[in-house]
């Protein structure tokens, strides 16, 4: 692609003390694209956010946003707003003022001024709370009034730290989607730091797995939930079935393997690369693993003991002891035809899709 | 078996006060393993089904059941004392009572002598406003009063002023060591008061180390004359006596801002200016006006710095006040100038207070 991109990520590096926080990262963002930074606490994600928004300067390598270097630049100059996991909503102003917060600089007048905020509280629906004191707002209505304040700036790139952290379970999944709605509606450029996978996955356009200062993995959702990097990245995102291997070898784009207990296979690399296959591994997500019911026939067939049993509502996790495999192989069934009713204890038979099995860097 | 369990609660009890009034950690070692002793000892009974009394155990330490035994059969009086606010009562009761005396007997003599009156040695109890008339319409009174304000007002925010940058400094940039900066501002104060005083005025004497500094330096060829003994002489060494009373209640506001407002309202494109006039100055407006309030109040009623450096044009309202205390023997004069003086400054205090409310309100 000749399109510049929206944020450039060049060789960046930062260090605190000894201890390396950033190592080497290398990243660009598109223009209107919902991107997130994905992985565990302590990985950086929030620290390369930060740099974004200026709060943070790397140790070396630069940030570039709208093709411009983006060193020594203060926050209040960057064309950069943030939504901060405290939210950080101005607790001696009233709604209607933290949303104007920014405007007051730039002398728009009182009525463009005033139409600019009642629209961005229409755009979060918090078009009644206006004259609410900052310190006397609910959770998601914090949140709210932080988005509102940062898009009424019309940024080039909205900066999300964890913004959906500390709201409840349904308020979250409600704000996740809204979110989303919003960013394809004014299609400006979101990044997005989260520790919480099914809300990288469900919104992002691309996702960055980050791990202890480096980037595991960018891709879109589906490429990294399908087709993992790393098996670190496997294991943050979602379940996965790791096996036991012998002859495992990769020529070319495919590799081929011996599972004790389940056959030999063979499996695309699909675009990736296995530097080291000594230390790769084979792995199988649980749903893409299907109990055969009695009477029922399938191709691959492997035979193992059901040693535990979770209920989840709509799904079962089983986990199902196998001769030859070292870890007992996880199958999530939907509980349509009783999955919930299996004893433990019970030999059950699995069938699975020959091309289901990943390979990744161990 | 009741009692074993009363035991098992008092003993509780007994732990939880040990805890509360931090005593020393052995005795609440004992506390915790006498009453763990017992607990056990109960639950070994219960679960072999020794009671024999027919009488269900509550076997769990933390059941709700156990206080309310303690308390059955006692006073109301006791119950109150028993209960958490009664005990937050009892704790605090002896010094309310001593804070409570010390504060309301001078009040009470000051005001009940500023209605009677003197003739020198006796003091005749007959009720009347004559010393409050004097107070208030002697231009002598008035002059010493308005002064005072004058002084004690500028000296507040002179002292907040300067103690804000230095509060602000030691909060944001302070780091780890901030407790060392705090007790280096302190360090001041192991001097005497008096001794503070007298510092200045050899710093600002007619031959003190200001004069001759500038002398040797050649910037002035004789000494100022107008360094000491006046009014600015006054602020500049209550200024700097009240300046550890203005830095830390500004140091406490200043630690509670959440840094991460600064941070918003820089990604809203203020610069450090405009943060700190609409985030920082609102936000640590109570530490303002703490502080402005800790210095202002005492100040007006100071006469030992007055004394020391004011000079004849620095005389403040304190000053008279002590005169008809001491040489003058008019007490009820003396107690009518206190009760003004006190009413006086506590509207133009509540006035700052509002005034300053005001202002927060257009930092927007």
């Amino acid at each position: 692609m000749t399109v510049t991109p929206m944020i450039e990520i060049r060789n960046v590096d930062k260090s605190f003390g000894l201890f390396r926080a950033l190592d080497t990262l290398n990243a660009s963002i598109r223009e209107g694209e919902f991107f997130s930074l994905l992985g565990p606490s302590g990985c950086g994600k929030t620290t390369l956010l930060r740099m974004i928004g200026g709060f943070d300067n790397p140790s070396s390598g630069e940030i570039l946003i709208g093709g411009k270097s983006m060193a020594g630049i203060p926050p209040n100059l960057r064309p950069t707003n943030m939504v901060f996991q405290s939210y950080a909503i101005f607790p001696h102003l009233n709604v209607s003022e933290n949303v104007a917060y920014g405007l007051k600089r730039l002398r728009l007048g009182r009525d463009e001024e005033q139409s600019r905020v009642r629209q961005a509280l229409e755009q979060v629906e918090l078009s009644k709370l206006g004259p609410r004191m900052g310190n006397q707002l609910s959770g998601g209505q914090r949140q709210r009034v932080a988005l509102a304040r940062a898009l009424v700036m019309r940024p080039k790139v909205l900066l999300l730290d964890e913004p959906l952290s500390a709201l409840d379970k349904k308020l979250r999944e409600q704000m996740q989607v809204e979110l989303r709605h919003l960013q394809r509606q004014i299609g400006i450029t979101f990044v997005l730091v989260t520790h919480d996978q099914y809300e990288a996955l469900s919104m992002s356009d691309r996702i960055a797995v980050m791990f202890e200062g480096r980037i595991a993995q960018i891709a879109e959702p589906k490429e990294i939930y399908q087709n993992p990097a790393t098996r670190q990245v496997a294991d943050f995102l979602g379940g996965m079935n790791f096996l036991t291997s012998s002859e495992l070898a990769v020529n070319g784009k495919s590799f081929t393997a011996t599972l004790p207990g389940i056959g030999d296979i063979t499996g695309h690399l699909a675009g990736k690369a296995i530097p080291d296959p000594a230390s790769a591994i084979i792995g199988i997500r649980p749903e893409r693993l299907r109990i055969v019911w009695e009477g029922e026939t399938a191709d691959p067939i492997i035979t193992g003991k059901v040693v535990d049993r979770n209920y989840f509502g709509e799904v079962t996790s089983l986990a199902v002891g196998i001769k030859g495999q070292t870890q007992h192989l996880s199958v999530v069934e939907t509980n349509d035809f009783g999955a919930d009713d299996i004893p433990v204890g019970s030999d059950v038979r699995i069938t699975y899709d020959r091309d289901a099995f990943v390979i990744m860097q161990g | 078996m009741k009692q074993l369990l009363n035991g098992c609660s008092v003993n509780l009890a007994e732990k939880r006060l040990a805890f509360n009034s931090l005593l020393a950690s052995n005795r609440a070692d004992l506390f915790r393993l006498r009453a763990r002793r017992t607990g056990t000892l109960n639950a070994g009974t219960g679960t072999a089904g020794k009671s024999g009394h027919g009488e269900e155990l509550h076997l769990d330490p933390s059941a709700p059941t156990l206080p309310v035994e303690r308390d059955r059969g006692q006073s109301p009086v006791m119950r109150f004392l028993g209960s958490e606010t009664g005990k937050g009562w009892l704790t605090i009761s002896p010094p309310l009572l001593y804070a409570m005396l010390l504060l309301i007997g001078p009040i009470i003599v000051i005001v009940a002598n500023s209605f009677w009156s003197q003739d020198y040695l006796t003091i005749d109890r007959t009720f009347t406003l004559d010393n409050y008339k004097a107070a208030l319409t002697e231009p002598i009174y008035r002059d010493l009063l308005m002064r005072s304000l004058f002084v004690s007002v500028t000296v507040a925010f002179v002292t907040v002023i300067l103690a804000y940058p230095v509060a602000w400094f030691v909060s944001f940039h302070g780091g780890r060591y901030k407790g060392l900066w705090l007790f280096v501002i302190t360090v001041p104060f192991w001097s005497g008061y008096l001794l503070r005083i007298l510092s200045w005025k050899v710093i600002l004497g007619y031959k003190g180390v200001l004069n001759s500094g500038l002398l040797s330096l050649g910037i002035i060829s004789e000494p100022l004359n107008w360094l000491i003994y006046n009014v600015n002489a006054v602020i500049i060494t209550l200024a700097h006596s009240w300046a550890a009373f203005a830095i830390l209640p500004l140091f406490v506001s200043l630690e509670k801002l959440d840094r991460s407002l600064l941070e918003a309202a820089a990604d809203l494109g203020d610069g450090p200016v405009r943060r700190f006039l609409r985030i920082t100055l609102p936000l640590t407006m109570p530490g303002i006006v703490a502080a402005l309030m800790i210095v202002m109040i005492p100040t007006v009623g100071d006469y030992v710095t007055p004394k020391l450096v004011g000079g004849k044009d620095g005389v403040m309202i304190a000053n008279a006040i002590q005169v008809q205390f001491g040489k003058a023997s008019n007490w009820p004069l003396g107690a009518a100038l206190a009760v003004s003086t006190m009413v006086i400054v506590s509207i133009v205090a509540g006035g700052i207070v509002l005034l300053l409310a005001g202002l927060k309100r257009l930092l927007k």
